[in-house]
């Protein structure tokens, strides 16, 4: 007879000391591991609600300008310093870590309307209505030196818009047209025009770093190659494009921000139909930036509200209000992609989070160990109706709730009007057009 | 099994040649040793005893030797890729590695720890889809290989009993065991005398190092049972139908004549449930926190432990229900009819699952192994089954026993140990994954009473049974799994480890509206609801916004874009498309006569299940 008994030696399974750790042996058979997928289950519904509890955005305002903020910018090198120019003329610059601002300039008459900051970060640009462009140096004025621009260059006409190329000394402004400047010089180095309607913004793409675009009042966007003396193609929306972003991860990509409360995602090489289009908003939007990793934009619009939008889907996956804020005209994501400056009517920067539960500070490994356990749950049943209903959830102001019932009142009349047309009509008389084509007027090269 | 090539094997055996030929820095302290080397320079290839024996040299040998083996690969560049990875490696004292790689997987446990079926084709989806779906299968797979690989670090053996040839184990006697056996687990080996009580019914705890166990007459205990320290000893002065453990040793719950009573692990009763009456049968799903009743009014009620409540209570409408167990894998309750039908319930349903004419006369006892693969079933007409559970609930094994068993139980690794009279028999199978065969018992044993209630200790061979005499601890080698999982079910927590894990357990608990069947089927795509969506979608919309645009054909250069070309290419498409529709539906008539073919020669009947 051969016999084995099953026989354990406890010193083998508890600790040796009050001091060590617990021995945790492992065995990953299933049959010890029973109900995996309902537990799992369990523990991603638990961790969308528990989600959903710690989701507090707001992390403070920066308040002192006198009037509504027009515009933001970020600093290239230093991920602690934003600045900002208001309706009054005033340029603040401002310290996140204190929270405090650290430097005010009286840079123009009127309002700013755009403000840049150089590659470098040593110094940044400003445009008001005053017709000036204005190149400040980042750091204050000396002891006994007065606050005094590096250069100011007096142009004919007001300009609306300001950026700076991502590596050369040339920064573009537009008006009435898109003039290229040099920095050396007091006229600009090429000025381009399409049309007769001012425009409203115009952006330098950071990856192909000659390629711009612009977007004027007369519904278009336009682009243009640095290279060249004309511009490039454009596109003609149905309403007018108030700004556009492109996206610093992939060359060819921009979202435009439009009148229509809707914004659109173009691929350059494509304009006739957008990849995407984005809809949440209840008003107009009026501005938007990418995250850096180019994933996910955030859009500012004028019901007084601030969405995040990832790239790839229709809808935005967060939304930010607070009773206070009023219509938000800037938003800036910052450089570590981790908060969101929006600039606002009522003269206050807000600062949020980008990602509104997140825990900051510094995380232990379990910690982090499970949050990107919890990450993978939520994102394996994501779409079971329950955990999907929780984690879609979110609270809004009445003025927008209420909006948003009657536009989709309106959208679905609109809808039914469509299909009894389509059904009543002979067969291939009406077709259909997507939402994706609907907003497309023309694209002229 | 696959396993690494040799080491070695692969060193193309130009290697030692080139070694050779390598002239050798001089070094000022290697005067004589230099010599030697030159002397063998010239000489015959492949000599590489000396090399050897010229210590300081090695390193630097070896380094010339791999340059040299670099430089010929880039001479031969159709060199397989595999190749190159399992040559040995050198380390920098010149050790080679004896098992290059990574270490070899045994395809069957591989298997084991797979949770995605491969046989499966992907649905036919759009290609952003069809790209995460395979991401997701690659992970997968590379999951199951590195939980197969951690196998190799599992510290227990099974235990396992063999006869010497011939000899029959079922012949070899406790006292044997025990005799035979370290004295660690010859202590595992007991008798309780308590002919007072009558006969007793026994639970272990979830982790095996708890003993509960009531009398007829109203004595309940729970023990420490492997250092044999009493928590707590009553007498309820009821019957006591049946005893049960909850998540923790710290609760119990006893049945007894009137209702359904809850102690603490001092005996102190906590709760009386009076909605619970006259049960006959209890059972704990642990991860629901389901305390499952069965009793004589014809009722299975399911109490929600963890807030009081009651979840659901059944009727099976088949008079007094005694025969309960669970299944241990989708915690569906399986319970036996005197009609000898075994029905399965699940909390969430008004109705039996499933209904299994498994016995002639009543069924006595009905067990399901750990696995949830097979259930045993013993009935008033002698018989003892096994059904696969697994599909169509078709009968595996039968065996007819002299007195038939009353009472049935399954071990963590597949054995089978049945109460019949006195006397206990254990059937074994093939290995872990197999049902247990029933031509010859692995052991057996008499008692000194009727056997009144069978529960295998988990993670411990030991087979508890309760007796009109008392309480027997019987070894049972190869009866229990090994190794157990720290973070599920520990014997050796402490209490802060049970305490951490009891507020785990309870975050997690799963709701009673998930028991069904296949516990997988909630991380599987709903079609059904998907297809009824997409037609929904079509209806309010009008028309299919993902239906096939029909084909337009591109302008092309100028003068090939002229009306009669348009029309011929347009004309081309639709003919392709017509042919592959034709030969789809060729390709299935086959099948489909096949289908209409079976029932006309043998139509299907109730009493097919019976056909041997």
């Amino acid at each position: 007879m051969k016999v084995k008994m099953l026989s354990r030696n406890p010193d083998n399974y508890v600790r040796e000391t009050k001091l060590d750790l617990q021995r945790v042996p492992r065995n990953y058979d299933p049959t010890l591991h029973p109900f995996e997928v309902p537990r799992e289950y369990v523990r991603a519904l638990n961790a969308t609600k528990l989600e959903r509890v710690f989701a507090k955005p707001f992390l403070g305002s920066l308040d002192g300008h006198r009037d509504g903020v027009n515009c933001l910018a970020k600093h290239p090198k230093s991920l602690a310093t934003v600045l900002s120019g208001a309706c009054d003329g005033e340029v603040r610059i401002w310290n996140l870590t204190k929270r405090k601002c650290i430097r005010t300039i009286q840079a123009h008459e009127g309002f700013v309307r755009g403000i840049c900051t150089r590659f470098c970060g040593t110094s940044f640009f400003t445009v008001g209505d005053d017709k000036t462009v204005k190149q400040w140096k980042m750091d204050g004025p000396g002891y006994g030196e007065e606050e005094e621009p590096l250069h100011t260059i007096l142009g004919k006409t007001v300009y609306t818009g300001i950026d700076h190329h991502w590596k050369e000394a040339v920064f573009a402004t537009c008006g009435q047209q898109v003039d290229i400047w040099d920095e050396q010089r007091t006229s600009p180095v090429c000025s381009m025009t399409w049309g007769f309607d001012s425009i409203s913004s115009v952006k330098f793409n950071p990856i192909e770093t000659f390629l711009l675009g612009s977007c004027a009042s007369d519904r278009n966007i336009v682009l243009y190659d640095m290279r060249q003396a004309t511009p490039l193609k454009k596109v003609i929306l149905d309403m007018r494009t108030n700004t556009i972003c492109w996206n610093p991860m992939e060359a060819f990509i921009f979202t435009a921000a439009n009148e229509d409360y809707n914004l659109y995602t173009f691929d350059m090489r494509a304009l006739d139909t957008p990849v995407m289009v984005h809809m949440d908003h209840v008003s107009a939007v009026l501005d938007v930036d990418y995250s850096p990793t180019g994933k996910e934009f955030v859009s500012a619009s004028f019901d007084k509200s601030v969405r995040i939008f990832p790239v790839d889907k229709s809808r935005s996956r967060e939304v930010y209000h607070t009773k206070r804020m009023q219509h938000v005209i800037c938003v800036k994501w910052t450089s570590d992609s981790k908060y969101i400056m929006c600039g606002s009517d009522e003269m206050n920067i807000r600062l949020w989070k980008a990602n509104a539960s997140e825990k900051l500070g510094v995380l232990t490994s379990r910690e982090k160990a499970a949050k990107d356990y919890n990450q993978k749950l939520k994102e394996k049943f994501q779409h079971h109706p329950h955990i999907k209903g929780i984690a879609c959830h979110c609270h809004l102001p009445k003025s927008i709730y209420s909006q948003i019932q009657e536009q989709r009142i309106m959208k679905e009349a609109r809808r039914r009007k469509e299909v009894n047309r389509l059904k009543h009509s002979k067969p291939g008389s009406v077709s259909v057009v997507s939402e994706k084509k609907k907003h497309i007027v023309a694209v002229v090269k | 099994m696959e396993t690494a090539p040799k080491p070695g094997r692969d060193v193309p055996p130009k290697k030692n040649r080139l070694q050779a030929k390598k002239k050798k820095p001089r070094r000022y302290w290697e005067e004589e040793t230099t010599l030697t080397a030159a002397g063998a320079s010239p000489g015959p290839p492949g000599n590489k005893k000396r090399n050897r024996e010229l210590r300081p040299q090695r390193p630097k040998n070896a380094n010339i030797a791999k340059k040299s083996r670099i430089s010929r690969k880039r001479q031969l560049p159709k060199k397989p890729r595999e190749r190159r990875n399992l040559e040995p490696q050198r380390s920098v004292s010149g050790a080679q590695d004896p098992f290059p790689g990574p270490a070899p997987v045994p395809v069957e446990v591989a298997r084991k720890f797979r949770r995605i079926d491969k046989s499966k084709k992907l649905p036919h989806s759009k290609s952003k889809t069809r790209s995460r779906l395979e991401v997701a299968e690659a992970e997968e797979e590379e999951i199951s290989i590195k939980a197969a690989r951690s196998e190799l670090l599992l510290a227990e053996e099974p235990g396992f009993l063999e006869g010497e040839d011939g000899e029959d184990t079922a012949k070899i006697r406790q006292a044997d065991i025990v005799e035979a056996v370290d004295i660690a687990s010859a202590a595992k080996h007991f008798d309780l005398n308590l002919r007072q009580f009558g006969p007793y019914r026994l639970n272990y705890s979830p982790t095996g190092r708890h003993l509960a166990f009531g009398g007829r007459r109203g004595h309940v205990a729970t023990l420490d049972w492997v250092t044999k320290r009493l928590m707590c000893e009553i007498n309820v002065m009821e019957a006591v139908r049946d005893i049960r453990f909850l998540h923790s040793e710290a609760l119990l719950a006893v049945a007894q004549n009137r209702w359904l009573h809850i102690y603490d692990n001092q005996g102190i009763e906590l709760h009386c449930i009076r909605r619970c009456d006259r049960v006959t049968r209890l059972e704990f799903l642990p991860f629901h926190f389901l305390l499952a009743t069965a009793s004589e009014t014809g009722f299975l009620t399911y109490l929600d432990v963890s807030v009081g409540k009651i979840m659901a209570a059944l009727n099976a409408r088949a008079g007094r229900l005694d025969v309960m167990t669970k299944n241990p894998y989708n915690a569906v309750i399986h319970l036996g009819h005197s009609n000898g039908t075994v029905s399965l319930w699940s909390p969430a349903m008004k109705e039996p699952l499933a209904k299994i004419l498994c016995h002639r006369g009543g069924v006595r006892a009905v067990a399901v192994d750990s696995t949830g693969t097979y259930m045993a079933t013993s009935g008033l007409d002698h018989q003892l089954k096994i059904f696969d559970l697994r599909g169509t609930f078709q009968p595996l094994g039968a065996r007819t026993l002299p007195q038939g068993a009353g009472h049935l139980a399954f071990s963590q690794r597949g054995l089978l140990a049945a109460g019949m009279g006195d006397v206990v028999n254990i059937w074994a199978g093939q290995g872990k994954a197999s049902p247990p065969s029933l031509e010859q018992p692995y052991l057996t044993h008499r008692l000194s009473g009727h056997v009144h209630g069978l529960h295998f200790c988990p993670f411990e061979d030991v087979l508890g049974v309760g007796h009109n005499g008392g309480i027997t601890s019987m070894l049972v080698p190869g009866a229990a799994e090994p190794n157990f999982d720290g973070l599920e079910s520990n014997p050796y927590r402490s209490q802060k480890q049970r305490q951490e894990w009891e507020v785990k357990a309870l975050l997690e608990k799963v709701p009673a509206e998930l028991i069904c069947l296949d516990p997988r089927a909630l991380a599987e795509v709903d079609v059904i609801s998907l297809e009824q969506e997409k037609k929904e979608r079509i209806e309010r919309l009008g028309y299919d916004p993902e239906a096939k645009a029909p084909f337009q054909p591109k302008p092309k250069q100028k003068g090939r874009s002229s009306t009669a070309s348009l029309v011929k290419r347009k004309r081309k498409v639709m003919d392709e498309e017509h042919r592959d529709k034709v030969r789809q539906s060729l390709e299935q008539q086959p099948q489909k006569q096949e289908k209409k073919a079976k029932p006309l020669r043998a139509r299907p009947s109730a009493l097919d299940r019976f056909v041997r």
